[in-house]
């Protein structure tokens, strides 16, 4: 038996505090589709950026073909013949496909002379793999999917004989996913060796011949496809059921939306459909969740409904106000029409982290009177409606005059959601409540939300953190691909109906063929090994 | 305005077009590759005195283009080592250079010559010379062509011809070359060539330098060739002029060589024109003429008529994320 | 990223750039074979000591207060106003404007207030436009206020040298200004109060400059108004998700810097020279990109910054009698190093002095 092409042995990376990659092993025999599954921060971009030269690992060993290898940067991983194509394209847009292919693998220095021997070895791989291209067209004017298939060229090219695909099909279309698995086959059949990185189970299922699941950092399991299921690999990457929290029952459904989204759509600047035909209505006293893997649209409609872009097709009412791409609203509106908003981003967005926690206290509000009396910005009025606060939703220290960037992950987000609470709106829309988060304060956010929900405020719980949504939400509906794919009542919502819906494998059995492309080797979805107990091997 | 007044105006517009020629090259250089320079200014006036200093005291115009750009290099260094080694602001750190050179060189020029900060007038030998080509002789009596190779490409200085043979070299560099491509890769999308395995830092510290090598040549073209001698703040503001060229011919080599040949022509054309008395318009304005470069290069940015995009990544210093 | 308590990243830092540039000075002036601390005695003895030194000082001091709270306020907002040199030209032209239009007929009263807000007035637009290009067209605020330098800068000659020349002269310079547009000399008003003062420029426009800090922080810190400028200049993402008007703010803030800008010709044409001169501005608007690094933006700050500038402006200018090689270009090149150690590389302390205390 060859050596794999890839072992990994002990693999630990710590960013300040938090450890991204905790003593993680893998092994990838030669030639082989192999698949990394885990959710949104499980460590796996991280894995893959240490095996890439991105970062150095501060423990661990790697092996490539068997002999050990010490990877400082990514011109070091290209020696050894490793490709990656990164989730976000590492393309010069404005250059052309041979000009991108070329970067850093000139062949001399003059161009024309690496030119020839270029456009050559791009016709002979575009031949062998099915990647045809215009060496000559602008990359930054190609689809998504063409765009994919320059950055697997610059990886052939520079002769790879691993590649990392990190989250290849996120940005593909249907047919070009269809078309991507197809080139995962031809590469396998000419010895390829690949890692496929993804939170798609039926991708995993439908291409790989083994699969490694992540979580919080850590390797769980190994398993050979063949032998697994989607229900075992989702139980596997999401973890054990954890008990919902009693709740008293919603309002009663027939109750009037606080807010009501008809038909929304967005596309962004490279035509690239975000959302499309969303509709959802929120109602007093009750949680939507909204879940999902990210990027899947959550941020584009939280943007939407919150005022920060205007949506191109469709409307939102809030009220008696109807909100169009030719009516627009902006976020300093919808704040005075009782929505409010708890920004995903609370470092970027929902915090000025240089100034003080007394004004942050009143950002979005501070035309109001907790900024101070008309015509005069009052610290002492700033800083007493931050004591309030504070005290009120437990933000320690209770110090509105240090600075926002000083306070835990945790303070920072109930200082946001007090400022938001306090408001008293009528519609609350949460991004990500809890990321970054230390266990100890989701509690505690969590009780705000359904306090807030038991005043009979509506709410749009959005977050990646399934238990979180199982936890609050009254509805959960599921968005896949700027869609919302599947809605249940709290009651028949479970975890592995939820991540199928994410996976975007549709609950009909016979549909689930769709999703497998011409690499299939079988059917995918429902039939394979049936579930049993989590089993990490290390 | 005669056949051979244009000729002689478009001859001292070269002349004049030669600093801005170099300067907006060393320009297009450093901000393709991501680093603004708003420090031509100042390097320029830099490698101006040095050029002067060096000639005069070695006698040599050789002896001071070297110099000139060896301190080109250096100012450059610095702006590189703010700017890219510490990620300062690329704009502060320009603001610094242009104010360091309009001290130093007055300080220095004073402690060394104690003339005002003026040069000693330099000898003939110390300077560039007007360069006769071949042909002048055997043309001059063809019509046209005959008045043409004389007024208008014979007889400038070597700094000219070096300026119009380093837009010839920027664009095939630029194009054709390994350099060239990763150059402008770096000004684009530092990730890809991080990505690619190529150094950042060394890109753009290699880009900042060469333009600080073309700014000396474009000051001891203003020392040691069109004038003879240092004078203070002799650049005079063709750093920002070729700045705004460079804005103006949109980071490329040929419509940045249009621009600087175009606002050469305004200024040339600004001096011939003064105090005349034109039918129509009657006295000619020339403070119009000579600010229409700004004015143009702000409508262009305004997107008034024409696009000028910069390079994506210029004026943020690369960090690998997370 | 390192981050060092507030009193060192306030205090400690700035002052050590400071002492690094000083130190550079120390060594060019020792390199051209003078003694720094001879240089430095003549300095504060030319700053201070000599008869209407004083003067002279807080004179220069008021110009740099108002073109360094320009460049803090368009700063406060993450915009470089590159153009108070330009602003500051066109705060000339406004306000010797209006006096040559009027000073005949009005009384000093009225004629100074209007003149004051021709100078704010003119120098606002100035500045507002190239915010306008870049709020509206995304124009680059650095290179369009350059470029507005340039244009204020042919404005001035142009005007100078035809509609506004004095008549009968050749100098590019408008006629004298009539007394009612003159505002009073210090050296005019001390006897008045019994006290001795020698003849300097100080005028009464220092008190205006005192006003404009104390006015400009009121603004940024005590008006709503502020708080969504500062906003902007820390997070722009936050201050949208706050609702605020990113692009009037932005106009808004660079008409504020423009006015600011502006005031500085009151100090130098209405208050010492009492006509429109060509180069009035001297560079000054280049040197408020200095006074505003050094003050960290804060007009206090811009106060003290200004005051030590004001000092080695004045104080240089004796370099010129005391010492054979060096001389008041000294000055540029001190505030080049000082735009250089506390701007530029304003960070390359950082990582030392957090090793120094103990934070890595």
């Amino acid at each position: 038996m060859t050596a794999p092409a890839v072992r990994l042995s002990g693999i630990t990376k710590r960013f300040g505090p938090v450890v991204a990659n905790d003593a993680v092993d893998l092994e990838i025999p030669a030639g082989t589709i192999h698949g990394i599954i885990g959710e949104n921060g499980a460590g796996k971009s991280t894995l893959v950026s240490v095996l890439y030269g991105f970062h150095r690992a501060d423990e661990g060993r790697i092996e490539i073909d068997g002999r050990p290898a010490e990877i400082r940067d990514s011109a070091d991983a290209i020696a050894l013949g490793i490709g990656m194509v990164h989730q976000h394209f590492m393309l010069v847009p404005n250059f052309t496909v041979l000009e991108n292919v070329m970067l850093g693998a000139e062949g001399g220095w003059r161009l024309a002379g690496g030119a020839r021997g270029a456009r050559a070895a791009l016709a002979r791989l575009g031949a062998e793999h099915g990647l045809e291209i215009d060496p000559e067209a602008e990359v930054g004017g190609l689809a998504v999917g063409l765009q994919q298939r320059v950055e697997i060229l610059k990886a052939l090219f520079r002769g790879a004989r691993i590649l990392i695909l990190d989250e290849p099909t996120g940005v593909l279309t249907p047919e070009e996913t269809t078309r991507f698995f197809g080139l995962l086959a031809t590469l396998k059949a000419r010895g390829v060796t690949v890692l496929l990185i993804t939170h798609k189970l039926g991708e995993v299922m439908a291409a790989t011949d083994g699969v490694s699941v992540m979580r919080g950092g850590r390797m769980v399991a190994h398993r050979v496809t063949a032998e697994t299921g989607p229900e075992e690999l989702a139980r596997l990457m999401m973890g054990r059921d954890i008990a919902a929290p009693a709740r008293p029952a919603a309002s009663a459904p027939g109750t009037a939306p606080a807010l009501e989204a008809r038909g929304l759509g967005w596309r962004d600047r490279r035509g690239v459909a975000c959302l499309e035909a969303v509709d959802l209505a929120l109602r007093p006293g009750e949680i939507l969740g909204l879940a999902g893997v990210a990027g899947n649209g959550q941020s584009e409609l939280l943007d939407l409904l919150a005022g920060l872009m205007p949506p191109q097709a469709g409307e939102i009412r809030i009220g008696a106000r109807r909100i169009t791409a030719a009516d627009p609203a902006d976020p300093a509106e919808m704040r005075r029409l009782g929505l409010a908003h708890v920004p995903e981003d609370r470092h970027r967005r929902g915090l000025v982290l240089a100034m003080e926690a007394a004004e942050n206290a009143v950002l979005g509000y501070h035309h109001g009177p907790q900024a101070g009396p008309p015509g005069r910005l009052s610290p002492a009025a700033m800083r007493a409606h931050c004591a309030r606060l504070m005290a009120r939703h437990g933000v320690r220290p209770e110090a509105p005059s240090l600075r926002a960037a000083a306070f835990s992950g945790g303070n920072q987000q109930r200082l946001v959601m007090g400022r938001e609470i306090e408001a008293d709106p009528a519609v609350l829309l949460i991004g990500q409540p809890t990321r970054g988060v230390d266990i100890g304060g989701i509690a505690a956010l969590h009780e705000q939300i359904l306090g807030l929900r038991a005043k009979g405020c509506a709410i749009l719980l959005v977050s990646v953190e399934l238990d979180e949504i199982l936890a609050l939400s009254d509805r959960v509906a599921v968005m896949a691909a700027g869609r919302i794919v599947a809605e249940f009542p709290c009651a028949e919502a479970t975890r592995e109906r939820i991540g199928l819906a994410m996976a975007g494998i549709p609950e009909t059995p016979g549909a689930a063929a769709a999703m497998a492309g011409p690499g299939a080797a079988g059917p995918a979805g429902g039939g394979g090994g049936g579930p049993g107990p989590a089993d990490p091997r290390h | 305005m005669g056949w051979l007044d244009l000729l002689l105006t478009a001859d001292s517009a070269l002349r004049l077009a030669t600093p801005l020629m170099l300067c907006a090259m060393a320009g297009m250089i450093s901000e393709r590759a991501g680093v603004i320079d708003i420090g031509l200014e100042g390097k320029m006036l830099a490698g101006a005195f040095t050029a002067a200093a060096a000639a005069a005291l070695t006698g040599s115009a050789w002896a001071g283009l070297g110099a000139a750009m060896a301190v080109g290099a250096a100012m450059a260094a610095l702006h590189g080592f703010a700017c890219i080694t510490h990620r300062g602001e690329q704009i502060i750190s320009g603001v610094a250079i242009n104010i360091l050179a309009s001290g130093l060189t007055v300080v220095v020029g004073i402690a060394l010559f104690d003339q005002g900060g003026q040069s000693p007038p330099l000898g003939p030998e110390a300077r560039f010379r007007p360069i006769v080509l071949p042909g002048v002789e055997t043309l001059s009596g063809v019509p046209v062509l005959g008045p043409l190779w004389r007024e208008l490409v014979s007889g400038h200085t070597l700094p000219t011809y070096l300026a119009l043979a380093v837009v010839v070299g920027a664009w095939w560099m630029l194009g054709h070359t390994r350099f060239g491509l990763r150059l402008r890769a770096v000004g684009e999308t530092p990730a890809a060539v991080d990505s690619a395995g190529l150094s950042v830092p060394g890109l753009r510290y290699r880009a900042v330098l060469i333009a600080g090598l073309l700014c000396g040549v474009a000051g001891a073209f203003l020392s040691t060739a069109h004038g003879a001698g240092f004078v203070r703040e002799m650049s005079a503001g063709k750093g920002y002029i070729a700045l705004a060229a460079l804005v103006f011919g949109k980071w490329r080599p040929w419509p940045v060589l249009f621009a600087c040949l175009l606002f050469g022509f305004l200024e040339a054309g600004a001096a011939r024109l003064e105090g005349e008395v034109l039918p129509v318009i009657g006295r000619v304005p020339t403070q119009v003429i000579l600010v229409l470069p700004y004015l143009a290069t702000v409508l262009l940015l305004a997107g008034f008529f024409g696009r000028a995009v910069p390079p994506r990544a210029l004026g943020t210093p690369y960090s690998k994320e997370r | 990223m390192t981050r060092l308590p507030a009193w060192a990243d306030y205090g400690l830092i700035p002052v050590l750039n400071l002492g690094l540039a000083f130190a550079v000075a120390a060594l060019v002036i020792a390199a051209l074979g003078e003694d720094p601390a001879a240089a430095l005695e003549v300095l504060v003895a030319g700053a201070f000591v000599y008869e209407g030194a004083l003067g002279y000082t807080l004179f220069y001091t008021a110009s740099f207060i108002f073109t360094g709270l320009a460049v803090a306020v368009a700063f406060q907002a993450r915009l470089f106003n590159i153009g108070a040199e330009g602003q500051a030209m066109l705060g000339g032209l406004g306000a010797a404007g209006l006096c040559l239009a009027f000073d005949a007929v009005l009384p000093a009263l009225l004629m100074i207030p209007l003149a004051i807000a021709g100078a704010a007035a003119a120098g606002a637009a100035w500045g507002a436009v190239p915010g306008w290009l870049q709020a509206r067209r995304g124009s680059h605020i650095v290179i369009t206020t350059i470029m507005f330098n340039f244009l204020a800068s042919g404005l001035v000659v142009g005007l100078l040298s035809g509609p506004l020349m004095r008549p009968g002269q050749s100098n590019a310079e408008t006629r004298a200004l009539a007394e009612s547009a003159r505002i009073a000399q210090w050296h005019e008003i001390a006897p008045l109060l019994g006290l001795e003062a020698g003849r300097s420029p100080l005028n009464l426009s220092i008190l205006l400059a005192v006003a404009a800090c104390i006015g400009v922080w009121w603004l940024i810190w005590r008006t709503r108004w502020g708080y969504a400028l500062r906003c902007l200049g820390l997070a722009a993402p936050a201050a949208e998700y706050a609702g605020i008007p990113v692009a009037r703010i932005t106009v808004q803030a660079m008409a504020v810097s423009g006015a600011l800008a502006g005031l500085m010709a009151v100090n130098t044409v209405l208050g010492a020279q009492g006509k429109l001169l060509i180069n009035f501005t001297a560079g000054f608007g280049f040197t408020g990109i200095a006074v505003a690094l050094m003050g960290r933006g804060h007009p206090f700050g811009v106060a003290l910054a200004a005051l030590l500038f004001g000092a080695l402006y004045q104080g240089g200018a004796e370099f010129d009698f005391e010492f054979a090689t060096i001389t008041r270009e000294m000055v540029l090149l001190v505030q080049g190093l000082i735009v250089l150690f506390t701007g530029a590389l304003s960070q390359m302390l950082v990582p030392l002095v957090a090793r120094a205390l103990g934070r890595a």
